[in-house]
């Protein structure tokens, strides 16, 4: 088999494996799912207010993020998640469960490379690229509003 | 009640909105999902750095701080409302204290479950 006809096949064989739905459904289904993930926040962060109405927004938007985090992260651990991810596409993956769910499976699924450079190393690999950015921006926005705040 | 349901609504709406948007980019450009988390992340620091994200976190709630914007959000916050307290030290170290709880439990609980469960290889 030479290398032309193995393309095409190989080609031919993604197309047969990639999902047959219409670009207007999958829009549809990351909005949904994106919709029930915020809901489901939005519950948690009422639940909270009417046992601790004095807790600030900052705080309270945390233990909105842990809770969908632990949920998440148990989903994924029981294997579910895959199937939400599936359906939803970015509407799971934008929410904070996209992030908890990169952090909990790449170190499920580099275990058996062991715990220093399996685990350790590799827990971050699409997480890490957020995590990295993330810190560098809040540095930059502290430094601007510090020099500014000077004069 | 009907304020509740409306608060619902909204979160909805913009939550939504905020997923369909990613899903277009996926479709139509082909960046892998890494990037765009990144993408949104930059957007997310950039408005809050200017303060206009918290009008939509007033607006939307959970809608508007759970998408990974919204951490984005809350990391240009923290290190602004800390630098605000603690001058040159709190632009260093607001940011990651206000997100920390997030990143902590993720990266803590995930490290506990990958010893209790083991990857399975797929079958279809």
């Amino acid at each position: 088999m030479d290398k032309q006809t193995r393309n095409e096949k190989y080609i031919e064989y993604v197309e047969a494996k990639t999902p047959k739905a219409g670009w207007f459904t999958s829009l549809f289904h990351a909005f949904v799912m994106g919709a029930t993930i915020c809901c489901l926040g939005q519950m948690f962060s009422d639940i909270i207010r009417s046992f601790y109405p004095m807790m600030d927004l900052l705080t309270l938007g945390s233990w909105i993020n842990i809770i969908i985090i632990t949920l998440t992260i148990l989903l994924t651990a029981f294997g579910c998640f895959d199937r939400l991810a599936k359906y939803g596409g970015a509407g799971t993956f934008i929410p904070i469960s996209g992030f908890a769910n990169s952090i909990a499976s790449c170190a499920i699924e580099f275990k058996k490379e062991g715990l220093v450079f399996g685990i350790g190393a590799k827990m971050f690999y699409v997480a890490g690229p957020v995590l990295v950015n993330g810190v560098a921006y809040s540095l930059v926005v502290g430094i601007v509003y510090f020099i500014i705040s000077l004069f | 009640m009907l304020e509740a349901l409306f608060m619902y609504l909204k979160v909805i709406l913009v939550g939504g909105t905020i997923c369909m948007i990613a899903e277009l980019i996926v479709i139509k450009t082909k960046i892998t999902p890494a990037r765009i988390l990144v993408i949104f992340l930059m957007v997310g620091a950039i408005l809050g750095g200017f303060g206009l994200y918290n009008y939509v976190v007033d607006f939307a709630g959970a809608g508007a701080t759970l998408p990974i914007i919204g951490f984005g959000n809350a990391l240009a916050n923290g290190a602004i409302a800390a630098a605000r307290v603690d001058g040159f030290f709190g632009a260093l170290s607001g940011g990651l204290i206000a997100t920390s709880a997030g990143i902590a439990v993720s990266i803590g609980l995930s490290y506990l479950v990958s010893f209790f469960v083991s990857s399975k290889t797929k079958n279809d």
